[in-house]
């Protein structure tokens, strides 16, 4: 159980919730320079971000997991800023999993806004140094020289030292008191803010890049596993004979079998070992497994849909209540209602899960593509039950992530099965294993109801939230959403209506449930802003003036008056408001992007939402057009965010451009279940976004921005696909309560 | 035994000759800029010309390899400079970049053959890779900007 208990701690954290999240820059840890050790000793290394070797190379140490935001090049983007680099002299290393970096766990779109300080500590330390040491040479006060261009200038005389020169000086010298370090003022920043392209670019184009999927070890098996349709469900038998006289396949293991509560260990199975990955895949299919039942069997994601459905039109337990929503609506001159439903999702990133895991005695090495390097070097000491100091986890390139890999099961399985084979073992994920055994972005259903005025202002908000909370993945008792989920859109919703109660209902999973990007915000989000859309329409008014009306004049919301329990992405209220000003002006500039006002003398058929998570602001508009047919496309859509500060301007846009394209894949994506197990497949039955479904031209306008960072990997998600639902309504009269959206719809 | 030119050099194969291609890139000679994505055809990651033609590998045995020459990611240009590559840098592409060599050597293929595709024909061509990122808008227009270069 002490396992548990710290996987439920991690848990708690990954949510949000409790204390002590907020690593402050005094934090910083000193000293200990010890990375990926994939180069030659650093000759100066005053933290565990910056080193600088003798010939002065600028190494910047990448705690963070890189999965296509281009984090690796912003955290190089901080670091060399504050030292003045030169670009061509800073190398970037990719940390292993340690506590000494503090979290690492890459998920919250919370990088940037929880180390953008830290790291430019960090640098601004090393600068110092660097300062130091040249005043020390030319016996001058070291606030008269400024680092520039990789060198130490002496501003009144001109004289100058290249970094390369200093280190061995600069090493010696101590660390300096920590209100010496001052990191640049904003206006000196040179790389911060900047559109810098990927570090990494080089190696995509000549197919180099490290991925999980690509690892290899001297003398090591591949392995794929079997495992059970139904969750916790174990082999009752196993024919193994035709596997194992298949040509390269070595061994067939069964893995220990899970029970509830999920957490992150693997699912269980049978493995086959093999010669490579082609023999390994071949022999699973070669295997005759009979299964265990159990009370997940009976699931059907249809009847359970109906069943959640009901739930959120009855009453629920109240979780924020302002006003008196019953009085209210009962005297309303209208009242407007709709339940919502919308299926569970895959992560499916393009790659799906990978390690490679090399064990010796009570120690093990593994190497994979993990969103939380922490957490799997955790999970991989329990299953080895081994020290956890014992376990290095190096983290490669991810393909994609999007909440998949922050579960770490298939680092545990890699190791478990090397353990056992006493050789090393790369357990490859096939696409079906992705698909059919995840942590599923949970089904949701909602109810809302909403009291019109006689000139059409809302007078009362009745909203009810029922899904199978991720909670349920790390308790057996938990089946009402958590607070963790209920944050995200629901309970922080910014609508400027007298009345409002917001409540939850129960429902209990029967697969495991996890995160996907931007998590509950994904159905929430949908829900309010086509409701909002509805709500426009039954008071016969604009979609945009409606929704400007909604939000209200500018004002921070406090949600603690209205009972609500609200932690805002753990990070303080004060710092980060839920400021419906901002919201407004990113709705009225993408809008203005999109000349809305205009849409019907054009005769275009637009869609809008806004929303803010992980302590953004994004508005989305979506064009549709909608043939004879009814099958759709997107010609245009036009995003604006207010990020905050923003460390690169063009991976922010890229950010908002795939997280738009991510909502969509939300939007037309399902896994459903029958027998309890997941009917798809591939992505021959799972529906993700492709090309021609994706918008043909995407306009981002990034809000110039000194306030604190806001999240920027999820924020561009949740709104996108309630303003492609508006769009199709606006175009076909057709309104989607249940989700997914059909790729033809009938006008 | 099976024969065939691999990046320009003459490769010969006595293993499975059922096993697909991709994994005798990735796992026998450790090419691993073919990606893995579906084993299905269904995504494109695992796309290398045969003969010029976009192929996808993870179907493809090594008994239809016969006589063939196979170009991988690695093979496309040694120094990056294939306007295909230029264009995804020029355009700061990738995100993950795990589809990109897919999305390549599809959209190197494509204008091999057609040297400045409309829209339509690039969604048409570009329909069968997948990519989670989303970078389908900028993979648009580093293929318009390839068409330019490899025009001029």
């Amino acid at each position: 159980m002490s396992q548990y208990s710290a996987q439920r701690r991690h848990f708690l954290k990954q949510m949000g919730v409790g204390t002590g999240l907020t690593l402050g820059v005094t934090l910083l840890p000193k000293a200990t320079f010890a990375a990926s050790g994939e180069t030659q000793p650093a000759h100066m290394a005053p933290n565990v971000f910056v080193a600088i070797t003798e010939d002065g190379t600028l190494e910047v140490t990448c705690h963070r997991s890189e999965m296509g935001q281009q984090i690796r090049t912003a955290i190089t983007q901080i670091i060399a800023d504050e030292l003045d680099a030169d670009w061509q002299r800073v190398k970037t290393l990719q940390a292993d999993g340690d506590e000494k970096y503090g979290d690492q766990n890459t998920d919250g779109s919370r990088s940037i806004r929880r180390n953008l300080a830290r790291l430019q500590m960090a640098g601004a330390t090393a600068a110092l140094l660097l300062k130091q040491a040249a005043a020390k040479g030319w016996n001058v006060e070291p606030d008269s020289c400024q680092c520039r261009n990789h060198q130490v200038v002496h501003v009144e005389t001109g004289r100058t030292a290249d970094f390369s020169a200093l280190v061995s000086v600069a090493a010696t010298l101590p660390m300096p008191e920590e209100g010496l370090v001052k990191p640049k003022a904003r206006k000196d920043w040179r790389y911060v803010g900047k559109g810098i392209r990927s570090i990494d670019m080089q190696a995509v184009q000549a197919g180099t890049t490290v991925f999980g999927q690509d690892v290899t070890i001297e003398n090591m098996l591949y392995a794929v596993i079997q495992r059970p349709p139904v969750m916790f469900t174990q082999p009752e038998s196993v024919d193994d004979k035709k596997a194992r006289s298949m040509k390269g396949v070595k061994a067939v293991m069964t893995l220990p079998a899970a029970s509830a509560p999920a957490n992150f260990l693997p699912l269980g199975g049978v493995a086959v070992l093999a010669e490579n990955t082609w023999a390994a895949m071949q022999g699973v299919k070669a295997l005759k497994i009979t299964w265990s039942e159990n009370e997940h069997s009976q699931y059907d994601s249809r009847t359970e849909k109906q069943t959640h459905m009901e739930t959120a039109r009855q009453t629920g337990e109240v979780v924020r209540q302002r006003g008196d929503v019953k009085q209210a609506l009962e005297s309303a001159h209208k009242t407007v209602e709709a339940t919502y439903y919308a299926p569970l999702l895959a992560q499916a990133p393009m790659e799906p899960p990978a390690a490679a895991a090399r064990v010796e005695g009570d120690s093990a090495q593994v190497w994979t593509s993990t969103q939380n390097p922490q957490a799997a070097q955790a999970l991989v000491a329990e299953v080895l039950k081994i020290p956890v100091e014992n376990v290095t986890i190096h983290v490669t390139l991810l393909g994609g992530g999007f909440g998949r890999k922050s579960k770490p099961d298939f680092a545990a399985e890699a190791a478990w099965l090397a353990q056992q084979a006493k050789r090393p073992v790369k357990v490859v994920w096939r696409r079906e294993d992705d698909i059919q055994h995840g942590f599923y972005h949970t089904v949701s259903a909602q109810h809302i109801r909403a009291g019109l005025a006689q000139n059409g202002d809302a007078t009362a908000w009745h909203h009810n939230t029922v899904f199978p909370t991720i909670s349920s993945t790390f308790s057996t008792e938990a089946n009402t959403p958590s607070s963790g989920e209920l944050r995200l859109g629901f309970i922080d919703n910014p609508f400027d209506i007298p009345n409002i109660q917001l409540e939850k209902g129960k429902a209990q999973n029967h697969v495991r449930i996890g995160w996907l990007r931007s998590v509950a915000n994904v159905y929430h989000a949908y829900a309010i802003h086509t409701f909002a859309d509805v709500l426009a329409h039954a008071a016969g008014k604009d979609s945009k003036a409606y929704l400007q009306q909604l939000i209200g004049k500018p004002r921070h919301i406090d949600l603690a008056q209205e009972g609500a329990e609200y932690d805002n992405y753990g990070d303080p209220i004060e710092t980060y408001p839920i400021d419906t000003g901002r919201l407004r002006a990113v709705l009225d500039k993408a809008t203005e992007m999109a000349d809305w006002d205009n849409r019907e003398k054009n005769q275009r058929h637009l869609g809008v939402a806004v929303h803010r998570s992980f302590l953004s602001y994004v508005a989305t508009v979506v064009e549709v057009v909608v043939d004879k047919s009814g099958s759709w496309r997107i010609p245009n859509a036009y995003i604006c965010i207010d990020a905050g500060t923003i460390v690169n301007s063009e991976h922010v846009k890229a950010q908002c451009e795939g997280g738009a394209i991510f909502g969509l894949s939300c939007a037309i994506g399902e896994i459903s279940a029958s027998d309890g197990a997941v009917t798809q497949t591939n992505f021959h039955n799972y529906q993700v976004a492709r090309m021609q479904h994706a918008p043909e031209n995407i306009d981002v306008h990034i809000v110039q921005s000194d306030a604190p960072p806001g999240g920027v990997g999820e924020p561009p998600t949740p709104p996108f696909a309630p303003a492609l639902a508006n769009a199709l309504f606006a175009a076909t009269g057709k309104r989607i309560y249940e989700l997914p959206i059909p790729l033809t719809l009938k006008a | 035994m099976i024969t065939f030119t691999l990046n320009n050099q003459a490769q010969k194969y006595d293993g499975d000759p059922t096993m697909p291609l991709l994994w005798y890139l990735r796992d026998e000679i450790g090419l691993t800029g073919t990606k893995y994505g579906c084993g299905m055809a269904l995504c494109g990651a695992c796309t290398i010309h045969i003969d010029g033609d976009a192929t996808r590998s993870c179907r493809l045995p090594m008994s239809a390899v016969q006589d063939k020459h196979i170009t991988t990611i690695e093979g496309l240009d040694k120094n990056n400079a294939h306007p295909v590559q230029v264009a995804w840098a020029e355009n700061d592409v990738p995100q993950c970049g795990y589809c990109q060599s897919g999305q390549m050597m599809q959209a190197a293929a494509l204008l091999a053959k057609n040297a400045a595709p409309s829209d339509e024909e690039i969604a048409q061509s570009m329909s069968g890779n997948i990519c989670r990122c989303g970078t389908y808008p900028r993979i648009r227009k580093a293929i318009k900007a390839a068409s330019k270069e490899s025009q001029s």
